[in-house]
């Protein structure tokens, strides 16, 4: 019997999984997959080795910062700052066709940037980014209205709030259109206020880190283990059952496999209001190109690029099966390492429509991977030099490969657009946390794991 | 256990939450919230610590009592007195 049995090794279940294993809780985490990192996960293809999600570590602070996600993390976690090996980026920059905006980490370049650009602005925005540094202070209903309205109470020039738009929803928006308030605060002040980094070997450092500390500290880590039903008597979950019939039993249960998933595993169907919650719509693609050179050599040293076609960003899920309108291309390659990166490497990412991915048959789905991995690149070589003629292999995800490998209905890489911040479940001893809890990215997920940790499965012994 | 064992602890574990920050300078009166931005989380992390190696349960109305480090051994010394340091 153990005291926590965890759902998923991502983020979220391997930041969860210490906090108790640390305490001395008996836990284990089990994971369907054959390897650890779910949504942010790593892999090795014809002698390569690629990163699944990760473009940038988001809510980068310098060594020393005491305040903010990354530094309490750490505190919690007891993980030194130098163990992720996190090396800030060279800089980034926000693409609309009559607007250019540039940005680091911390907010000087972006402020000066503003003023430069929409110099009538200037004591707009300022009076804006007060009100983001103290949402905090506002009362638990404010989280979910609506940050449009937010920004457009601030901005006079639509243009702008289009641009501040587009790097947020691309790196942590799971409602379409619009935007809940306190999503909108948390997200722009992880990558405005604080910033992006990356570990030189990847997102693989942070997860073996997370996976050695939960071993050392006693806790079980079992692959290939996939939970496939829990048994419910009364208003408690009995026991967990596997894919291949294990049974196994344990006092309380942290999910990290997302809201409506976690309650279809409980055999909660269609007629029951808690699972019939709006799911997630929103997916990407991810076109990967190896080049035979830096990007740098080619005149590209942006870290980050957020691109958009037009003056106003479409946040939806797209009607065609790949959005070409805009996009999100980073170069893993500009980060400020003492030693460059053995390859170029370009990554581009679109909005996708999960449901024309998924009707396809096998030949067609090969196909359309191919005639769209070129698509998607000849529309981000407007906003980036030419890089076709340098590329020496290739890889590409789709929504459906989101699905198969982390179960995430629909390939919705954010989830469910509307959260369960406490974590409580209508069962007394189940919990959830990761992407539908409401904390996304790589650092949201580690903060929600232990912060659900810490609210339910540790105060009660 | 001594005051001095006592601060001693409380010194080990506020390294071990927070191992990127300076003790050598910590002022015992004024509240560790002041010298090491430590929140709520971490101070819950003091009170589990404490449970953890010396199995001391302290109610959460005490909290309050752990607010510095002169607090802290106040608090502690009466209900550690009898316990080995390990
Ligand atoms: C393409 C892409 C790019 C991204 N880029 C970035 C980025 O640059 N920076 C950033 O900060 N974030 C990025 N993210 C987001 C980030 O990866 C996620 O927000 C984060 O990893 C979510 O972690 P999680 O623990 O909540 O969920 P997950 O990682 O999905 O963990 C859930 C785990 O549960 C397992 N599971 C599900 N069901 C079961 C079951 N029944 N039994 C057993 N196991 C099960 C899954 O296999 C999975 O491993 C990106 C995501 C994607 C997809």
């Amino acid at each position: 019997m153990y005291d926590t049995a965890i759902i998923g090794a991502g983020m979220s279940g391997l930041a969860a999984g210490i906090r108790l294993a640390y305490y001395d809780r008996r836990v284990c985490i089990l994971e369907r997959h054959t390897t650890i990192g779910g949504l942010n996960s790593f892999y090795r293809l014809a002698g390569r080795n690629y990163d699944v999600g990760l473009h940038a570590v988001t809510n980068f602070t310098p060594k020393g910062t005491k305040k903010g996600p990354l530094a309490r993390l750490l505190r919690q976690l007891r993980i030194g700052w130098d163990e992720f090996s996190l090396t800030p980026q060279v800089g980034s920059r926000i693409a609309f066709p009559d607007a250019t905006l540039n940005f680091g980490n911390g907010l000087d370049l972006l402020l000066a940037e503003v003023d430069a650009k929409f110099p009538t602005e200037r004591d707009n925005f300022r009076r804006m980014l007060a009100d983001i540094a103290d949402y905090d202070a506002v009362q638990p209903g404010m989280m979910e209205r609506s940050a449009r309205e937010f920004v457009a109470s601030h901005l006079r020039d639509p243009l702008l709030a289009e641009m501040i738009f587009c790097p947020l929803m691309y790196y942590g928006n799971a409602r379409e259109h619009d935007m809940d308030f306190g999503q909108f605060c948390i997200m722009f002040r992880s990558i405005f206020c604080e910033g992006f980094a990356r570990p030189w070997a990847g997102v693989r450092i942070i997860l073996k880190k997370l996976v050695r500390r939960f071993r050392e500290l006693g806790g079980e880590l079992r692959l290939r283990a996939g939970v496939q039903r829990m048994d419910v008597a009364r208003d408690s979950v009995t026991r967990l059952v596997l894919d291949d019939g294990e049974e196994i039993e344990a006092k309380q249960v942290l999910s990290s496999a997302g809201w409506r998933e976690t309650m279809h595993l409980c055999g909660q169907t269609r007629n029951s209001q808690e699972a019939a919650r709006e799911s997630g719509q929103l997916s990407f693609v991810e076109c990967i190109s190896v080049l035979d050179r830096q990007p740098r050599e080619l005149g590209h040293d942006r870290t980050i690029v957020f691109f958009n076609d037009s003056p106003t960003f479409h946040w939806r899920k797209p009607e065609s099966i790949v959005d070409l309108r805009s996009g999100v291309i980073c170069s893993p390659n500009n980060f400020q390492y003492e030693t460059p990166l053995d390859e170029g490497i370009l990554r581009v990412t679109n909005l996708a429509n999960y449901d024309s991915w998924r009707s396809l048959q096998e030949s067609e789905y090969r196909l359309a991977k191919l005639s769209w991995y070129d698509r998607v690149v000849e529309s981000a070589v407007r906003f980036v030099p030419d890089y076709r003629s340098h590329v020496v292999a290739t890889d590409m995800f789709t929504p459906t490969t989101v699905e198969r490998f982390t179960g995430h209905e629909n390939g919705a890489v954010y989830g469910a657009p509307r959260k369960r911040f406490d974590g409580t479940t209508p069962l007394k001893n189940l919990f959830i946390c990761g992407t539908d809890q409401g904390f996304v990215g790589i650092i949201g997920a580690m903060v929600s794991g232990i912060t659900i940790a810490n609210q339910h499965l540790l105060q009660n012994h | 256990m001594t005051s001095v064992e006592i601060r001693e602890i409380i010194l080990d574990i506020l390294e071990g939450i927070a191992p990127d920050d300076d003790l050598s300078n910590l002022n015992d009166e004024q509240p560790f919230r002041e010298q090491l931005e430590l929140d709520s989380m971490d101070f819950l992390d003091i009170v589990m610590e404490l449970r953890k190696r010396y199995r001391i349960q302290i109610p959460e109305e005490d909290y309050p009592q752990l607010a510095s480090m002169q607090s802290t051994v106040e608090y502690l010394e009466p209900r550690m007195k009898d316990l080995q340091k390990v």
